[in-house]
């Protein structure tokens, strides 16, 4: 019996059940999967942060955690962000202009990388292999540093460094400026990390 | 004569045996409408303002109150008061230690609570409805306060600005030789700031609001479901003239 | 060469051709193993409703393991967050609600399956030689279906999950010498408690549905080494059984494609009832998802009615049903038993003061030790004698539809009996139910312990040579 050749009828409602078991099946499969995507819990653990930063001082740091990431919020002196424009030569993506979406949003493709000139809002984490650079904002010579170094930080892990507008230097491990997350401002005291439109 | 003023509440056949149906009254058919959002979202207010205090309701997170219709902006600015963030749970605020003191037990969570008190007498729904409307005084209890449906419950009443303070009026009635006590109705001591009839809404409000809260998928189950079954059946049709395509060889 | 001679292909054939012939050679198992189970293992052309549930049973299995892999992927196996990441799964994991129904409307799904299944066994003889070990593996995978299905209830952790699980961990202990510590050693700890649930989260999860995929691929693999029985009790493959010039049998068609086309539309309609339920009424009245269960666990204060889930009622009935009023009732069937063995029996006489030996040494245990512990016996013993089916029944005949037509009847009350004890489990302890568990678990163990007798009264119907086909 199985060297039948399928006759008309068969045929047809195999058909038909093939394609009412795909639709079933997609139609399973979609729930499955969806239970992979980030779940009320992770995404309420990733919800936007609101920083107060009236209290931030000239030449301070201070770091606040967002997904699990170091976020760090610098005040810049003037003659740290005037020292900016001079390093462009040395440096690997000067103008911020690889990896845009994922790196630089658009209110922040400018020579600072910030909304406000003087506030530096960048992901603390070294876009070579993850560690974090350390704080090195005091200018000339120091090890692992150049002597005409204007201010920045040091990756303790490979050595990259960034400046005060955590751009990478050339020739360094890591290939890209540090991240600068979506953000906004509330007021002008108020800064929250995570979003960048009105919810 | 008696001064005692009668307020017998028409209650939705609160009919009220001489036994106690396991350890309480009977309960009341709750008026439960999962899909109306305005009744829901008054229920979440009731909730926050009375409850929240003393039960927590650790499962829920305050965002999902959008399934019922209200935006981040409104959860944040008439809902939150004990966090800041809408993705939080709904957390109570008392210490669970002074609530064992002073109640003699933890105030329960609250998240599943409709779903986990049903039984025979009808749905969890039933059974909060009832035992939300039977709150009495009673100076032999520590809070001051029992319940019809809850004999000797540790929670005094959370609501009783609204309800106004009543006791039940029993009567004697002799059955089979021995004589029981038989509800007749209530009797209202202070009055509350609402009528029986706008309590028995309120009440009905937040019911339909626990039971929407012990599970928040339900509205979806249900729609989903719908169009499974009508895919299904269409399959089992066409599973039906497979089948008969391929047997109709078979003598 | 030093392999095995490979089929040639003609260069001209199609590429899907040459493919299937590249797998053929090298896995020329899998092509046996589809020849010899789907497209040539022939099946009685007579299967009716009462064959579906096989294949459902082996669908319902998919679809636990499937779901069990995704919940896994979520629930905390500790005693201090497994209520709450139940609750997680249902709220905050994307459709994680509908994965977590499937998995409990899927576990009752699964019994409900599975009884039918066995019915129809006992309805045409499915056990009788030479299928003694299909259904002795049959019985292994109904034991091993309980132990998991026992196990998986403590994982969310509620009142019931944990003293349900007290209960019956419990019972262990009342095994005389051994009892206490054996419950200890089952527990990992003087109550139920976080060693209990990660052990038994580590069985449920791994160990049993490793053992029950063996389970059934050897009950699969017995039963086709043997043939499938059909609902006329008649060998389709027998010496005597009529062939075609190919030597099919002729009452006989091949399972693929008519059983799984057939088992499609069965299929089907099954999933319409599940997706009913998980859709519509996913508590089902609190017998799926008991109403306790929403309630975490608390090892200060029992619920105020515990009872198994409904697929284990019966069974529990029994136990309770053994107070020590029973234990003379059934001390009575011992004395009586053995003294029918004594008297009317014709065996040697060494067997006979065997069993009066042994029956002594059996009211002297019955008298001395607990009714607890004869309760468990009883329990235990009334899924152990599924297994000894096969030597129970002594009809001359194998299916109902030729046996006299009182066993219909008398089948008929042994599953009204079945349910009403079922009924009777979920209900809390009373008087009269106690009076009528009693009466039921006698009839229960008297249906198999007699059937040796009963099943040779009167006269069975003349049994056909073929098999009762009308075409579709």
């Amino acid at each position: 019996m199985s060297e039948t050749p399928i006759d008309s009828s068969k045929r047809t409602w195999l058909i038909a059940s093939g394609c009412a078991g795909a639709v079933g099946g997609v139609a399973t499969a979609v729930p499955f999967v969806s239970t992979f995507q980030p779940s009320e819990k992770a995404k309420a653990a990733g919800a936007a942060v609101e920083v107060d930063i009236s209290g931030l001082k000239t030449g301070e740091k201070v770091t606040v955690e967002w997904r699990g990431k170091p976020v760090w919020i610098i005040k810049r002196s003037p003659e740290q962000l005037a020292a900016l424009p001079g390093l462009d030569s040395q440096l690997a993506d000067p103008k911020s202009e690889r990896k845009p979406s994922e790196l630089t949003p658009e209110y922040a493709r400018n020579e600072n990388r910030s909304i406000k000139p003087e506030i530096l809002v960048a992901v603390g984490i070294c876009t070579h292999l993850g560690c974090s650079p350390s704080d090195k904002f005091v200018p000339g010579a120091q090890p692992s540093l150049p002597d005409d170094w204007k201010g920045g930080f040091l990756c303790p892990c490979h050595g990259s460094t960034f400046d005060m507008a955590g751009r990478v230097f050339k020739n360094k491990p890591a290939p890209d400026n540090l991240e600068v997350p979506p953000h906004m401002y509330l007021s002008e005291t108020r800064l929250l990390i995570g979003e960048d439109k009105k919810a | 004569m008696k001064k005692i003023i009668l307020t017998l509440i028409a209650s939705f056949g609160l009919a009220l045996g001489a036994h106690a149906a396991e350890g309480g009254i009977a309960w009341d058919k709750a008026p439960v409408r999962t899909n109306d959002a305005a009744s829901l979202q008054n229920g979440a207010k009731i909730f926050v303002n009375y409850c929240l205090s003393c039960h927590s309701a650790a499962f829920m997170r305050y965002n999902r109150l959008k399934d019922i219709g209200l935006t981040d902006q409104q959860i944040k600015d008439n809902l939150l008061f004990t966090t800041d963030k809408v993705g939080e749970t709904m957390k109570a605020t008392i210490d669970p230690r002074q609530a064992k003191d002073w109640f003699g037990a933890n105030p329960p969570d609250l998240t599943v609570i409709a779903r986990s008190r049903a039984g025979h007498n009808g749905t969890g729904a039933d059974y909060l409805y009832t035992f939300l409307r039977t709150f009495y005084r009673d100076d032999t209890k520590a809070t001051g306060w029992n319940n019809l449906a809850f004999p000797s419950v540790g929670m005094p009443h959370a609501l009783w600005q609204l309800q106004g303070e009543r006791r039940p009026v029993f009567e004697e009635h002799e059955s089979h030789g021995h004589k029981t006590q038989v509800f007749k109705g209530w009797e209202q001591l202070t009055p509350g700031t609402m009528s029986p009839l706008q309590y028995d809404e309120t009440v009905g409000d937040l019911v339909n609001y626990l039971q929407w809260m012990g599970e928040p998928a339900q509205n979806t189950r249900v729609r989903v479901g719908v169009w499974v079954l009508i895919f299904l059946g269409v399959f089992t049709v066409i599973a039906w003239r497979l089948n008969a395509a391929f047997w109709k060889d078979v003598r | 060469m030093a392999y095995r001679e490979f089929k040639d292909i003609s260069p001209n054939a199609s590429a899907g051709a040459k493919v299937t012939n590249w797998f053929e050679n090298r896995f020329p198992t899998a092509f046996d193993a589809y020849r010899v189970h789907m497209s040539e293992y022939y099946a009685p052309k007579n299967f009716n409703f009462w064959y579906i549930f096989g294949s459902l049973a082996l669908l319902v299995l998919v679809i636990q393991i499937v779901t069990g892999i995704f919940l896994v992927m979520h629930y905390k196996p500790d005693a201090a967050k497994a209520f709450e990441s139940v609750e997680y799964i249902m709220r905050d994991v994307p459709w994680g609600w509908l994965i977590r129904y499937m998995h409990s409307t899927g576990a009752s799904a699964f019994f409900v399956v599975v009884y039918l299944h066995m019915f129809r066994g006992l309805l045409y003889g499915s056990y009788r030689k030479p299928r003694e070990l299909v259904w002795i593996f049959g019985c292994a995978i109904f034991l091993a279906l309980m132990a998991e299905a026992f196990m998986g209830y403590l994982l969310p952790w509620g009142q019931m999950s944990y003293w349900g699980a007290q209960v019956i961990v419990n019972l262990f202990a009342a095994i005389p010498f051994v009892g206490p510590d054996l419950a200890l050693l089952i527990r990992g700890d003087y109550v139920v408690g976080d060693a209990t649930l990660n052990r038994f989260f580590s069985f449920h999860v791994i160990a049993v549905p490793l053992v029950l995929l063996g389970l059934v691929v050897a009950h699969l693999l017995a039963l086709h080494d043997v043939g499938s029985n059909n609902p006329d009790g008649i060998e389709i493959k027998g010496p005597n059984a009529p062939k075609d010039e190919h030597g099919h049998p002729l009452d006989g068609i091949p399972f693929h494609p008519y059983y799984t086309v057939h088992d499609i539309f069965g299929v089907c309609v099954f999933l319409f009832i599940f997706s009913a339920v998980v859709f519509f009424a996913p508590e089902f009245g609190g017998y799926f998802l008991e109403y306790n269960n929403f309630i975490p666990a608390d090892p200060l204060k029992t619920p105020a009615h515990i009872a198994p889930v409904w697929y284990f009622t019966p069974f529990y009935s029994m136990l309770r049903a053994i107070t020590s009023e029973m234990m003379y009732a059934l001390i009575a069937c011992v004395v009586l038993a053995a003294g029918f063995g004594v008297v009317k029996g014709r065996l040697p006489n060494f067997i006979k003061v065997a069993i009066a030996v042994v029956a002594a040494g059996a009211v002297a245990l019955m008298l001395s030790i607990d009714a607890k512990f004869w309760g468990v016996v009883v329990m235990g013993g009334a899924v152990i004698i599924l297994f000894f089916l096969p030597w129970l029944d002594h009809s001359p005949v194998k299916s109902i539809r030729y046996r006299p037509g009182w066993h219909k009847y008398l089948y008929g009350i042994f599953v009204i009996n079945f349910v009403v004890l079922a009924y009777l489990g979920v209900q809390p302890p009373s008087p009269i139910g106690e009076r009528v568990s009693q009466v039921g678990t006698l009839f229960y163990f008297g249906f198999f312990l007699l059937m040796p007798w009963w099943s040779r009264l009167g006269e069975p119907k003349p049994v056909p040579d073929r098999v009762t086909f009308a075409a579709h």
